[in-house]
C-alpha cells in the first residue's frame, strides 16, 4: 500500500476448526473461522480491526501472536515467516493485551511475578536488570511501585488493564495486538486506558493492532481500519476515509448502527443481523442476504478485496459498492 | 506520576476490609461445629497414636495365653485382652498408628500421581488426554476391591503392598477430578498470557495451573482419606494387609471375628476406632470443602429466597397524598446506635411468613449503626424535593396518580460479614405510562440493584430493602404479599436482562417457554397460548415465527434470542418493562434493531420502560428522560436532550465527555480521575467531591438534595454547570493525560 516495507505481512491466512473424521469414519463438521485474510501492517500505525461477533477478528488476533496456528497462509514479520513457529518466536516481537483484564492475570501470582515472567523467559534478564526495568515499566503505566507485591483481585478493572498492558510491554515488543482492550471497562476508565495507550505508542514507537466492535473507539485511535465480516476483510482504508465515505454496504450499516449521543437517526429497518451458517458458507458474498444493494452476480462468487480499489489503500470486496458522496 | 497518587493509608484499606469480610479458611472450618468436633476427635486420636512409644503401654505383641479374653476394665488391661492374651489398649493405639500412617500415605501417593495425570491430561488435551483418560476409565471399570485384591495377589500380601494397592486404586478418582478443573483452567486467558510470557508447558503447569488446582486437590484429599483408611482396614481384615503379629485396625477386626460370639468387645473396640477416625475425617473434609469451595463461600448454594427481604424498620417516606410521614417512618435520630454485638440482620423479617402491621412502631433502634448521622436532614431535603417535583408535574394533576412506577427513597443494603453496603441510598424514580426512563451509571453505581429491588429480585441474603416505598400504580410493592408479587412478576411488570442465553432455559424450545409464561398468568388453553406465542414472535420481527417456536435457545443468534426475551416480556401485556442492559451483549447492528423494536412496541402499547444502560448513545435513541446514578443515588435527572447537551452536574458532563463519539475522532477524551467511593463508607456531603474539578469546601459536608436547576434538570449539586460553561479551564486540561485512581 505504500513505499515502506510492511512490518507484518499477513497473506491468505485461513483457519478452520473441526473437520477430519471420527474413528468410525464419519465426517466431523468443519467450521471456517477465517477465510483468507491478507493485510499489511506498517511500522508506527494503528490498524483498527472492526467487525461483529463471529467475524473472525479474535481468531486473527490470536494467530498474530501464535496462540492459534493458521490452517493455511503466512504471517511474515520483517520478511520472515513465523506463522507456524509458535508463541515463543512471535512473543518477543508481538505481544497481546486481553479483553478481560482480570481473567488474564493469574489470581495466585503477584503482579511482580506476572510482570517478571516475560523478562525472564523471553529476554533472559538477570535479577538486577529486571528490577530496574520493572520500576520503569510500572511507572510508565501509572501504577505505584508497591502494587508489585499485591495480587490481581486487589485491583479495579482499569488498574488491572494497565497491568495487562505492562505485561505486554515487559517483553519490549514492536507490535502490540490489543483485543478489545477497553470494552470490559467502565466508560469513565476507558479514556484513561486509551490515553495511556496513545502515550506509550508515541514514547516507545509501537505499532498497534486494535481490535474492537466499538466503532467510535476505533475511529478515535486508528490510523487505518479493516472491516471484517464472516471471516474475511470486506473493506480497508485510512480511518478518516472509511468513516467519511464507506464503500461496502456492510461498513455503512455498521456506521449507521452505532448509537451516538443526542442524535436520533434514521435507523436501518428490517435487518435480521443474521450471519450465514459457518458450517455451510454460501458461495458468493456472505453479506448478500442482508445487503440492500444485492444483485444476482453477488451470489456467484466471493468478491476479492481489490474488486473496488480507490487508491490510497482504500479497497472493498464489493461488486456494487456505494458511490462516494 | 505526578497525577494524584492515593495516600499509602488509602492503599492498605482494601486489604484490611477484605480480611474482615472474609474470615480465614481455618476460622471458617472452626466455625462449622461438626467440623470442629471432628477436628477435636481426630487430634486426640493422632496425638495418642504419635505418643504410642512413650505412653506406659504393654508390649502389643506379647502373648499371655493364661490371661486370654480378659473382659473390659480388668486389672492391668483397661480394654481387656484378645484371644492370645495381648493387651487390647496397647494393640489399639499401635494399630491406629499403623492404620493412620498407611491411610494417609496411600492418600498422598494417590493424590500425587492422580493429580499429575489429571494435570497433564487436562492441559495437553487431544491424544494425550484421550490415552490417559481411557486408561483411567479402564481402571475404573473394575470394582475397586477386586482391583486391589488383584494388585495384592500380584505383589504378595503385606502392609506396604496393601498401601500400593489402595493408592493405585484411588489414582483414577484424583485424575478425573483434577483433569476436569485443569481443562477449565487451561483455556483461561491467564494461561494464554503465560504462554505469551515465554513459559514452556511444564512451567505453566507448575507455576500457573497447579496453584489454582491446589484447593481442589486438598478438598479431594480431605474427603478421600477416610475412605482409604476403610479400604486399608478391609484388606487387612482379609489378611492381605498387616501380617501377624503386627496390629492394625483391620487385622484386629479380623482376629476378633473368630471370637465374635464369645467376646464381642474384641471386634467392637477396633470397629469403634475405625468409625471414630473415618467419621471425624469426613466431618473435617466436609468442613474444608465448605470453606474452600468458592461457590459455597459466596453463598451461591444457599437456598434462594423468593424475594428480597424487607427490613421491618424500613423507613417509608412521606405519603404523597397526605404529605405526612407514614407511621412506619421514623421521627428522627433519637435512638442510640445499636451495641456492637447486635447484628442488624437479626431484625429483618421474612415477609412471606409474617407481614408486620403497617402502623407498628419501629422496634429496636431504627437508626442502626449503619445509618450515617446525616440521614434525618436528608429526609427533610428530600421532602422539599418531592414538593418541587409535584409542582413540576407536567399535566397539572398530581403526577403520582398518573405514574406507573413511583419509587421514593429506595434504600437497598447488602450485609456482607460485618459491613453494610448501601447499594442504593435513597433513589426516587417516577415513570408514567408509555414513558421510557434511561437509568445511567457506571458499574457499581446501583442501577441494577435499583431495578432488581422493584420486584424483590435482589437475593437475600445479603440484600435487604432497608427503606423506601416502591409505588406501583398506588400500591407499595414492599408491602405486597408474596402472592401479589408472583402475580405481578412477568405479568404487569416484566424484565429483559442482558444475557438472553442465561435467562432462557437451555433445554426447552423458546415457544414452550413463552407459552409457559402466558399460561402462568392467563387462563388460556395450550393451543390458544401457542397461537399467542407465535403472534408475539412475529411481533418482535422474528422471521419464520412458526418454525422458530420449536428452536432451542442455542440455535438462535444473539439478536434473535434477545427478541425472544422481549416477546416473553410482552407476553402478558405488561404495564412496565424493566430492561437491564438489554443490548449490551449484542452487536451494534443487532443493537440498533432491538432498540428500534423496543421503542416502537412501547409507543404502540403505551408501556412504561425502565431502561438501564451505561451508554449515552443508547440512551439518546430510546429514553425520554434520563436519571444518572452515582454511588447509589441519583445525581441528575431530566429530559434526555437537555441532559446530553447541557448537563448541570459535573459528573454527568464528565461521563459524557470521556466517551469517544462517532464522527468526532479529534475530540479529546477526558478521563474521570479517581474511583467512586465504596458504598459502605460514603463520605459526608457529595459522593463525587473527591473526583470533581469544581469541588469547594461546602461540597464535603451536609446532605445535598436533588434540586431543580434549569429546564427539566434536577441535580444533586451545589455548584452546577451553567449552559455553555466548560468543566475545566483550558489551562487545567493540559495536565491529566491519564489520571491515576
Amino acid at each position: 500500500m505504500s513505499a515502506v516495507a510492511p512490518l507484518i505481512e499477513i497473506r491468505d491466512l485461513a483457519r478452520t476448526f473441526g473437520g477430519g473424521r471420527t474413528i468410525f469414519g464419519t465426517r466431523k463438521p468443519q467450521l471456517t473461522a477465517l477465510r483468507g485474510v491478507s493485510l499489511d501492517l506498517v511500522q508506527g500505525e494503528t490498524l483498527g480491526i472492526v467487525g461483529e461477533s463471529g467475524c473472525g477478528k479474535s481468531t486473527l488476533a490470536r494467530m498474530l501472536v501464535g496462540l492459534e496456528r493458521p490452517t493455511s497462509g503466512a504471517i511474515r514479520l520483517d520478511g520472515e515467516d513465523l506463522s507456524s513457529s509458535g508463541t515463543k518466536a512471535l512473543a518477543r516481537r508481538v505481544q497481546y493485551v486481553f479483553q478481560d483484564p482480570v481473567s488474564s492475570l493469574n489470581p495466585r501470582q503477584t503482579i511482580r511475578e506476572i510482570l517478571e515472567a516475560p523478562m525472564r523467559h523471553l529476554l533472559g534478564l538477570g535479577r538486577a536488570e529486571r528490577e530496574a526495568r520493572l520500576k520503569k515499566l510500572v511507572d510508565d503505566v501509572n501504577l505505584r511501585p508497591e502494587f508489585l507485591e499485591r495480587y490481581p483481585h486487589e485491583f479495579s478493572g482499569g488498574q488491572a488493564q494497565r497491568i495487562g498492558i505492562a505485561r505486554a510491554l515487559a517483553a519490549e515488543p514492536d507490535v502490540v495486538v490489543l483485543d478489545e482492550p477497553v470494552s470490559a471497562l467502565d466508560v469513565s476508565v476507558q479514556a484513561q486506558v486509551l490515553n495511556l495507550l496513545d502515550r506509550l505508542k508515541r514514547e516507545r514507537g509501537l505499532t498497534y493492532v486494535f481490535i474492537s466492535h466499538d466503532l467510535a473507539v476505533v475511529e478515535s485511535v486508528a490510523t487505518r481500519v479493516a472491516v471484517m465480516y464472516f471471516g474475511a476483510v470486506v473493506e480497508t482504508a485510512p480511518a478518516r476515509k472509511m468513516f467519511q465515505a464507506p464503500l461496502h454496504p456492510y461498513t455503512k450499516l455498521l456506521i449507521d448502527s452505532a448509537p451516538v449521543p443526542n442524535r436520533k437517526r434514521e435507523r436501518p429497518a428490517g435487518d435480521t443481523g443474521e450471519l450465514p451458517d459457518p458450517y455451510d458458507p454460501p458461495p458468493g458474498c456472505p453479506f448478500a442476504a442482508r445487503c440492500p444493494r444485492v444483485e444476482a452476480d453477488c451470489r456467484e462468487a466471493m468478491p476479492p478485496l481489490d474488486v473496488k480499489d480507490l487508491g490510497e489503500g482504500h479497497r472493498a470486496a464489493c461488486i456494487h459498492p456505494l458511490s462516494r458522496q | 506520576m505526578t497525577a494524584a497518587a492515593t495516600t499509602p493509608g488509602d492503599a492498605t484499606r482494601p486489604q484490611e476490609r477484605r480480611r474482615r469480610e472474609w474470615p480465614s479458611t481455618f476460622a471458617l472450618i472452626l466455625n462449622n461445629r461438626l467440623a470442629a468436633a471432628g477436628l477435636g476427635i481426630l487430634a486426640v486420636i493422632i496425638l495418642a497414636a504419635l505418643a504410642a512409644p512413650i505412653l506406659p503401654l504393654a508390649d502389643p505383641n506379647a502373648t499371655d495365653p493364661a490371661n486370654r479374653l480378659a473382659p473390659l476394665f480388668s486389672d492391668g488391661h483397661p480394654l481387656g485382652t484378645d484371644a492370645l492374651g495381648r493387651d487390647m489398649l496397647s494393640r489399639l493405639i499401635w494399630g491406629t498408628r499403623v492404620s493412620l500412617l498407611v491411610g494417609f500415605s496411600a492418600s498422598l501417593i494417590a493424590a500425587f500421581f492422580g493429580s499429575a495425570i489429571g494435570l497433564v491430561a487436562g492441559y495437553a488435551g487431544g491424544r494425550t488426554d484421550q490415552l490417559l483418560m481411557r486408561l483411567i476409565d479402564l481402571m475404573m471399570a473394575f470394582p475397586y476391591i477386586l482391583l486391589a485384591l488383584a494388585i495384592v495377589a500380584i505383589l504378595g500380601p503385606g502392609l506396604i503392598n496393601a498401601l500400593y494397592a489402595i493408592a493405585i486404586v484411588n489414582v483414577p478418582f484424583f485424575a478425573r477430578n483434577i483433569r476436569g478443573i485443569t481443562v477449565g483452567l487451561a483455556r483461561r486467558e491467564f494461561v494464554d498470557a503465560a504462554k505469551l510470557s515465554g513459559k514452556g508447558p511444564l512451567r505453566i503447569l507448575w507455576s500457573d495451573i497447579l496453584p489454582n488446582v491446589l484447593p481442589t486437590i486438598v478438598i479431594t484429599l480431605s474427603t478421600t482419606v477416610g475412605w482409604m483408611i476403610l479400604e486399608t482396614a478391609g484388606l487387612s481384615f482379609l489378611g492381605l494387609g498387616a501380617q501377624p503379629p503386627q496390629a492394625d485396625l483391620g487385622s484386629m477386626l479380623g482376629d476378633g471375628r473368630k471370637v465374635m460370639f464369645t467376646a464381642p468387645t474384641i471386634s467392637l473396640v477396633p470397629g469403634l476406632m475405625i468409625f471414630l477416625i473415618v467419621m471425624s475425617i469426613n466431618l473435617i473434609g466436609d468442613g474444608i470443602r465448605d470453606a474452600l469451595d468458592p461457590r459455597l463461600r459466596s453463598g451461591a448454594m444457599a437456598r434462594p429466597s423468593f424475594r428480597t427481604k424487607v427490613a421491618r424498620e424500613r423507613k417509608v417516606p412521606m405519603d404523597r397524598g397526605s404529605r405526612k410521614p407514614v407511621s412506619a417512618g421514623v421521627s428522627g435520630g433519637g435512638h442510640p446506635p445499636l451495641p456492637a454485638g447486635i447484628s442488624p440482620t437479626r431484625r429483618e423479617v421474612d415477609r412471606s411468613e409474617t407481614p408486620p402491621p403497617r402502623d407498628l412502631p419501629p422496634c429496636g433502634g431504627s437508626k442502626g449503626r449503619a445509618r450515617p448521622a446525616a440521614r434525618p436532614g436528608a429526609r427533610q431535603g428530600r421532602g422539599e424535593c418531592l414538593g418541587t417535583d409535584r409542582a413540576a408535574g407536567e399535566n397539572g394533576n398530581d403526577p403520582a396518580e398518573a405514574a406507573i412506577l413511583d419509587v421514593r427513597d429506595l434504600r437497598t443494603d447488602f450485609h456482607m460479614g460485618s459491613e453494610i453496603y448501601h447499594a442504593t441510598g435513597g433513589v426516587d424514580l417516577v415513570i408514567r405510562p408509555g414513558e421510557c426512563l434511561g437509568l445511567v451509571g457506571e458499574s457499581g453505581s446501583g442501577k441494577s440493584v435499583t431495578a432488581m429491588s422493584i420486584m424483590g429480585l435482589v437475593p437475600s441474603p445479603p440484600g435487604v430493602i432497608a427503606g423506601g416505598r416502591i409505588g406501583f400504580k398506588g400500591e407499595d410493592l414492599a408491602e405486597a404479599s408474596d402472592k401479589r408479587i408472583r402475580h405481578l412478576r412477568g405479568g404487569a411488570v416484566s424484565h429483559v436482562f442482558q444475557d438472553p442465553l442465561a435467562t432462557l432455559h437451555p433445554l426447552f424450545a423458546v415457544g414452550d417457554q413463552i407459552v409457559e409464561a402466558i399460561r402462568a398468568h392467563q387462563p388460556l388453553s395450550r393451543r390458544d397460548a401457542e397461537a399467542k406465542a407465535q403472534d408475539l414472535l412475529a411481533l418482535v420481527r422474528i422471521p419464520n415465527a412458526a418454525q422458530r417456536m420449536k428452536a432451542l435457545p442455542h440455535e438462535l443468534s444473539g439478536g434473535l434470542r434477545q427478541r425472544v426475551s422481549i416477546a416473553m416480556a410482552l407476553a402478558n401485556d405488561p404495564e412496565l418493562i424493566i430492561a437491564d442492559e438489554p443490548t449490551t451483549a449484542l452487536d451494534v447492528t443487532v443493537q440498533a434493531e432491538v432498540l428500534r423494536l423496543l421503542d416502537e412496541l412501547r409507543r404502540e402499547r403505551n408501556t412504561a420502560v425502565l431502561f438501564i444502560t451505561h451508554d449515552f448513545g443508547v440512551v439518546s435513541e430510546i429514553a425520554d428522560r434520563v436519571a444518572v446514578m452515582y454511588a447509589g443515588r441519583i445525581v441528575e435527572t431530566g429530559r434526555t436532550e437537555e441532559i446530553l447537551t447541557e448537563p448541570a452536574h459535573p459528573y454527568t458532563r464528565m461521563l459524557i465527555d470521556c466517551v469517544p463519539v462517532m464522527g468526532e475522532p479529534e475530540r479529546r477524551l477526558d478521563a474521570v480521575p479517581g474511583r467512586p467511593p465504596a458504598v459502605n463508607r460514603l463520605p459526608s456531603g457529595c459522593a463525587f467531591a473527591d473526583r470533581c474539578p469544581r469541588v469547594e469546601a461546602d461540597c464535603r459536608s451536609g446532605e445535598i438534595p436533588l434540586e431543580e436547576k434549569r429546564g427539566s434538570l434536577e441535580a444533586r449539586c451545589l455548584h452546577p454547570l451553567q449552559p455553555g460553561e466548560a468543566l475545566l479551564d483550558e489551562a487545567a486540561k493540559i495536565h491529566h493525560p491519564e489520571v491515576l485512581p
